[in-house]
């Protein structure tokens, strides 16, 4: 009973700390766009640069150097302590955020302490999962590996929820200018994570050290060089490689897909209204969340690979038709029947000048339909020479036809029906499946193939580089494939299906479905 | 089975140098100083390519491990992962 509630302790310990790490490290891409107009403003090159650092250098190469740093720490004074300072770290960068007086304020030196804080939290990030994963699993029995471990999988989705969750609360208790202003809500997300994160290494320091760690330790059997004997020894360095190409490239990029893709996809390119995409996602991972339990309990019982490579089976099989569905049932047609309209459309119509007496009349209109599928439209129809539109001929839209927009037709703030709705949480219910099944299992499995003196920095190495590289690409790939074959607009899919698909292959091939019962050694 | 993981890490191997290649092409048709995308700014490309590169060596060292026949069998014991060179 001491041992459950010691074990208890253990998991919640570890696993509160890694889903606050996720929170830190999620509300700063969810708040990019108001990050960006406070710290980043367009038309400077510098703050341009800066911006683009702190996209895509805190995930491709500062995770996976933290993972190095804080991998080789981990193995050479501990898994307590480590882990303890990515916390600090995560959560004090995170703070400091959200106290970096805008742009306005102090000029270039904002974005540079934005950029720095950002970075720090990639380093911060690539430190902790390694160390809680493994922190659980030298504490859990044999046979229990992949069920308690899988707690700390949940944290990557429960992050997310919490970061979503916190955000949608405060946005929806203000308006939308009182949350952008310069000191305003989006701000509030940030400071919050300095409380979540003195709960956590209040409880942590509570914490002993791992039992296999320490007896290592009393043994004098610790590794002196973790870097050189994970990365330098082919031995070990072959299964580094293996780790990486057959698990975490493909879990990586199913994780991606099935979280951040899925949001990007509903509201970008399918254009639902913030509250609806937000609370699609919300539901779906409350109801997919225990699975990750599930798949972990699981794969004690049968084996870690093949639930592992089912999940990325089924992302590969199933991606290109859920997409399918969510751009065909949020498609307008242009020739709606009149008694789908429900109501009068409420219009309000603006007129903007674009050049010296050239003026064009954008007509807003809220649209409500029988069927309860709502939006807004935003057109471009008319052009004028003076401002008094109603004392002059209207000008030949053809003539003005895809200059200024002028004639295309925005559709947006899309609200669905509600079976439809509810067929979207399914959809993307069952991608964080997919998700579960490759990630639940994953922290037992790389546990296990490495030996406990540097099992801190080689398992940490192929997970950053799975999640952060591999996971974190799939956007900028899907642009590049996007702008490449412009016709098909699930074009960018077929870089995750791609990288699932090789994964899948060198998966099945190499890996062993073996549970390796002691590891100890 | 130990036939097809052999014969397999010379696919492996060259699919290396062919990720790069693509990376690099892609990066000399899409970078334009003009665009407003990421996929038009230089930055991007040459983190990319940094890391990819070593990753994509560590796939081709992969390749070579698995026509070797590293994998034939895969360890469970950490005195299987001492130094086979």
């Amino acid at each position: 009973m001491a041992k459950e509630n010691s074990i208890t302790k253990v998991i919640f310990a570890s696993s509160v700390g890694t889903l606050i790490e996720w929170y830190d490290f999620y509300i700063f891409g969810m708040l990019a766009k108001t990050i960006s107009t406070q710290f980043f403003p367009e038309g400077n090159s510098t703050a341009a640069l800066l911006s683009t650092l702190a996209i895509f250098a805190a995930g491709f190469i500062v995770r996976p150097f933290g993972a190095l740093v804080f991998g080789r720490l981990g193995d050479l004074i501990g898994r307590k302590y480590t882990f303890l300072l990515t916390l600090v770290l995560m959560g004090g960068s995170t703070f400091l955020i959200g106290l970096v007086p805008s742009y306005k304020a102090i000029g270039i030196a904002a974005p540079i302490l934005v950029l720095l804080l950002r970075l720090l939290q990639g380093l911060a990030l690539g430190g902790e999962y390694g160390g809680a994963a493994t922190y659980v699993a030298e504490h859990a029995p044999e046979g229990k590996r992949g069920y308690y471990t899988s707690w700390i999988q949940t944290t990557a989705t429960l992050g997310l929820f919490v970061a979503l969750g916190v955000i949608l609360l405060v946005k929806s208790n203000m308006s939308d200018a009182s949350f952008n202003a310069e000191w305003g809500g989006w701000r509030y997300p940030f400071w919050v994570s300095i409380l979540l994160v003195g709960v956590s290494i209040y409880i942590r320091l509570k914490m002993e050290e791992s039992p296999l760690f320490a007896k290592l330790k009393v043994e004098g059997k610790t590794s002196t060089n973790p870097l050189k004997e994970s990365f330098g020894h082919s031995a070990n360095f072959k299964m580094v490689l293996l780790a990486l190409f057959g698990a975490t490239m493909g879990q990586g990029v199913i994780w991606y897909t099935g979280q951040f893709y899925a949001q990007n996809f509903l509201e970008t390119k399918c254009n639902l209204d913030f509250e609806e995409s937000r609370t699609i996602m919300l539901i779906a991972i409350i109801f997919a969340t225990p699975f990750f339990l599930f798949f972990g309990w699981l794969s004690d019982k049968i084996g870690r690979k093949w639930i592992m490579l089912l999940g990325m089976l089924l992302g590969i099989l199933c991606y290109r038709p859920i997409y399918k569905t969510f751009i065909d049932k949020t498609t307008i047609q242009e020739t709606q029947p009149a008694f789908a309209i429900k109501g009068l459309p409420v219009y309000e119509e603006t007129v903007k000048e674009i050049k010296p007496n050239l003026f064009l009349k954008t007509v807003q209109s809220k649209i409500k339909t029988v069927s309860g599928f709502n939006y807004e439209t935003k057109r471009v129809d008319t052009v004028f020479d003076i401002k008094d539109r109603f004392s002059l001929p209207e000008y030949d839209l053809h003539h003005y036809q895809g200059k200024n927009g002028i004639g295309n037709t925005e559709y947006f703030n899309k609200q669905l029906p509600k079976n439809t709705y509810w067929q979207f949480v399914w959809l993307v219910f069952i991608q964080i499946l997919f998700v579960t099944m490759v990630y639940g299992p994953i922290a037992a499995f790389l546990v296990e193939l490495f030996p406990t003196k540097i099992r801190y920095t080689s398992m940490s190495l192929p997970y950053h580089i799975g999640n952060g590289v591999f996971g974190g690409l799939v956007p900028f790939i899907g642009a590049l494939l996007t702008a490449t074959f412009t016709k098909d607009p699930l074009v960018g899919l077929w870089y995750p299906i791609g990288v699932a698909t090789l994964c899948l292959i060198i998966g099945a091939l190499y890996l062993s479905n073996k549970i390796d019962k002691d590891v100890s050694d | 089975m130990n036939q097809i993981k052999k014969y397999a890490g010379l696919l492996w191997v060259l699919m290396a140098p062919i990720i790069i290649g693509i990376l690099i092409y892609s990066a000399i048709i899409n970078i334009d100083l003009q665009g407003k995308k990421d996929i038009n700014k230089p930055i991007p490309w040459i983190i990319i390519i940094s890391i990819f590169t070593p990753i994509a060596i560590g796939l081709m060292i992969f390749g070579i491990y698995a026509f070797k026949g590293k994998y034939d069998h895969i360890p469970t014991k950490s005195d299987e992962l001492e130094d086979d060179e």
